[in-house]
């Protein structure tokens, strides 16, 4: 049996490979997908803790994030293509209209 | 007449108040002439009021008594619950006719005057709306009742003084009498609380009926509180700055407001409140010198005043000085005489003065004028007729009134010793007889003073109401003179208390105190005749300076008070409001302002750069979570 540290580093390494997407990409369907990454790293990281301590919540927990996840991809996504639509770039470097 | 009286007062009320808004909503599209007219036959309307009231009250016979005529509650305020309510009483019959009376020659007389005027409306409208005002101050029944008749002839003093504002002076005029004004009913709105705190109502009857059973400093002090009110609206020292600048309004308004009803109404509340004045020796003293102080002054004054509306001007407030000393010796009734007559008399005066600043185009100094009795013979008949009734020859009304105040005042000397206020009064007759013969002498004998004017004589519509006030200015004294049976003094002692204690049953030697007094008139006009026979205009050596100077009195009130509010008003402008308080609010303005300067950039724009904020943020609060 695989021990649990082990899924908890990869969940570690994922949601920091996702972190890091986020900062250093400009295109914002990578971050996008980064921010999945992180995302789904802290779902493996609940469904760990829950078969550790057999416990379910953590696997209900992981329902709303899948549902919240689904949720914020459609409105993100609406937002990119609409970005898009006006902008011509998904750059999200030349999106700065709040700069001060 | 009891059923009569409510229908008949708010008639009386209504006529001039539908003129004010005839006037003042279509005063437009009324023309030259229409508002005139309208305003007229308002304050007509009113007249033929009044005389069918007093005819009703005097079908009731002599023990009528006052009738309240109750409208109703006004408002209330904890223990405080105004009713609106007005009075008819011989006291508030005699005003009325007074106001609505003179006030209507005034108005047939403005027609003519104003014809010029491009606002005809705005001034019969104002005329009218004074018109109600001093008719519901008069008839009112209560006393907060009176005090709005009160404050609105004051705005309508103030709108009417300062008629044509486009002139500083006219308009620095008016607001010198507002404020005057506003010192003494200050005073006056102190002695309505006083009054309600100790009676528990401001209604008149009652306070009149309590007023002897309150304790005598609360009693002294509502009534010095009262007369200080009454010194503000009728112009007595040391109030009676505003009376002589509010000469610069129209001739009509002078006449109507500044001479023949609004600066009597302190007289009245006098009168109006016998009960408890009367009741109050203390506050009847201060009432007598302060009135003959005020008559002596004012009529030394008049000597050296250059401006005939002002020598007119200083003669009224004299005249009023008589009106308060003859309140202050225990004889209303003998005050609303004097008041009555000088109503008649005095607006004559103005009226004939109004006709020579008709004729010599606004010019209105006697320096400039003379020699107008040939242009002007109706005119200079009027003024002539006017200044014997105000001198105290006999025929003349002025003599039979201004004779039954000295009487008094003499008897006053007689019952307390205070002989001060009759023989300021009979040296204050002689000196009057000397000031109006001379304005007499200056303006309409000897040659003109610049000959290329060509005086004009005023059209009927002015000459006609001055022929009236002149009949009424002889035939007045009838109104109180023995041999006529003093009807007017008989009509009113029932509505005035009588004094008690130490004046009943002292009577003067009327026959000789009379014999003085016309033989004083009558060396006035003598030495006034050999003073400035020819237009000559002796300056009087330094007395006649200081007289010009008006005894310094306004010198006075303008270093002691003026200038320092100035100054008050300069430093609180200044260094205060924008050195100070200006000076804080900007400064918290500015300095928020350079912040947000500072912290808008932080706002880069750039979400990467937020989400980074984000997760150091954090990161930061995990660290410190798990560290605790």
């Amino acid at each position: 049996m695989v021990p649990a540290t082990a899924y908890l580093a990869l969940s570690a390494v994922l949601f920091t490979l996702g972190a890091a997407g986020v900062l250093v990409r400009r295109n914002a369907l990578i971050i996008f997908m980064s921010v999945e990454l992180m995302l789904n790293s802290v779902n493996l990281a609940f469904v760990t803790f829950a078969r550790q301590h057999l416990s379910i919540d953590g696997q209900v927990i992981v329902f709303f994030v899948l549902v919240i996840a689904a949720v914020e991809v459609v409105v993100g996504l609406a937002l990119i293509v609409d970005i898009f639509r006006s902008r011509e770039t998904v750059d999200i470097d030349d999106v700065d209209l709040l700069r001060g | 007449m009891e059923g009569l009286a409510p229908a008949g007062v708010l008639l009386l009320l209504a006529w001039p108040l539908a003129g004010w808004l005839a006037n003042g909503l279509l005063g437009r599209r009324l023309g030259r002439i229409g508002p005139g007219l309208i305003g007229s036959a308002a304050v007509a309307g009113s007249f033929a009021t009044a005389l069918g009231l007093l005819a009703a009250y005097r079908a009731l016979g002599p023990e009528a008594g006052p009738i309240p005529v109750p409208l109703g509650a006004w408002f209330g305020a904890g223990a405080l619950v105004v009713d609106a309510s007005l009075l008819v009483d011989p006291l508030a019959l005699t005003m009325a006719l007074v106001v609505s009376g003179v006030g209507f020659l005034i108005h047939v007389y403005a027609i003519g005057y104003m014809a010029g005027d491009p606002h005809p409306a705005r001034f019969f409208a104002y005329l009218n709306l004074f018109v109600f005002a001093m008719l519901l101050l008069v008839t009112a029944g209560n006393l907060l009742v009176l005090f709005v008749g009160w404050e609105l002839v004051g705005v309508c003093s103030y709108l009417l003084i300062g008629f044509w504002f486009d002139r500083p002076a006219a308009a620095t005029a008016g607001r010198k009498a507002f404020v005057t004004n506003r010192v003494g009913d200050a005073a006056f709105l102190l002695g309505l609380f006083l009054l309600f705190t100790s009676v528990g109502s401001l209604d008149i009857l009652k306070v009149g009926e309590a007023a002897s059973a309150l304790p005598g400093g609360v009693r002294l002090a509502a009534a010095l509180l009262l007369f200080a009110g009454a010194t503000g609206k009728s112009a007595q020292i040391p109030l009676h700055v505003w009376l002589p600048d509010a000469m610069e309004g129209p001739t009509p308004v002078s006449a109507l407001i500044h001479a023949a009803t609004m600066v009597t109404a302190g007289v009245f509340l006098i009168a109006r409140l016998g009960g408890l004045f009367l009741a109050t020796p203390g506050a009847m003293a201060v009432v007598a010198v302060l009135g003959a102080l005020t008559a002596f002054f004012a009529a030394t004054v008049a000597l050296r005043q250059h401006d005939l509306k002002r020598v007119l001007a200083y003669s009224t407030i004299s005249q009023l000085g008589y009106m308060f000393v003859a309140m202050g010796a225990f004889a209303p009734a003998a005050g609303m005489f004097h008041l009555v007559t000088h109503a008649f008399f005095k607006a004559l005066l103005f009226l004939a003065a109004g006709s020579v600043m008709h004729a010599m185009h606004d010019v209105i100094d006697v320096r400039r004028l003379g020699g107008l009795a040939r242009p002007l013979r109706q005119t200079a008949l009027g003024f002539v007729v006017g200044g014997l009734a105000l001198a105290g020859v006999p025929p003349f009304a002025g003599f039979f009134s201004k004779d039954l105040i000295l009487e008094h005042a003499f008897a006053l000397g007689m019952a307390t010793g205070n002989y001060l206020p009759y023989l300021l009064g009979l040296l204050t007759a002689f000196v009057t007889a000397v000031y109006i013969t001379r304005a007499a002498l200056l303006t309409f004998s000897g040659r003109p003073a610049e000959p290329g004017a060509r005086p004009h004589e005023a059209p009927p519509v002015m000459l006609w109401p001055m022929a009236l006030l002149a009949v009424l200015s002889v035939a007045g004294g009838g109104l109180g003179a023995r041999a006529a049976g003093e009807p007017l003094l008989r009509f009113l002692e029932p509505a005035l208390p009588h004094p008690d204690g130490a004046l009943a049953g002292v009577h003067a030697p009327a026959g000789p105190l009379m014999v003085l007094s016309v033989a004083v008139a009558a060396a006035g006009v003598a030495l006034g005749w050999t003073l400035h026979r020819g237009r000559r205009d002796p300056a009087l050596g330094a007395l006649g300076g200081v007289l010009e100077q008006r005894w310094y009195i306004d010198a006075l009130y303008e270093a002691a008070l003026l200038r320092p509010a100035r100054a008050l008003g300069r430093w609180l402008a200044g260094p205060v409001d924008l050195g100070a308080i200006d000076a804080l609010v900007n400064g918290v303005g500015r300095g928020l302002a350079r912040l947000g300067a500072d912290v808008r950039r932080w706002q880069t724009g750039y979400a990467r750069q937020y989400a980074l904020g984000v997760l150091a943020g954090t990161v930061l609060i995990l660290v410190f979570w798990m560290l605790r």
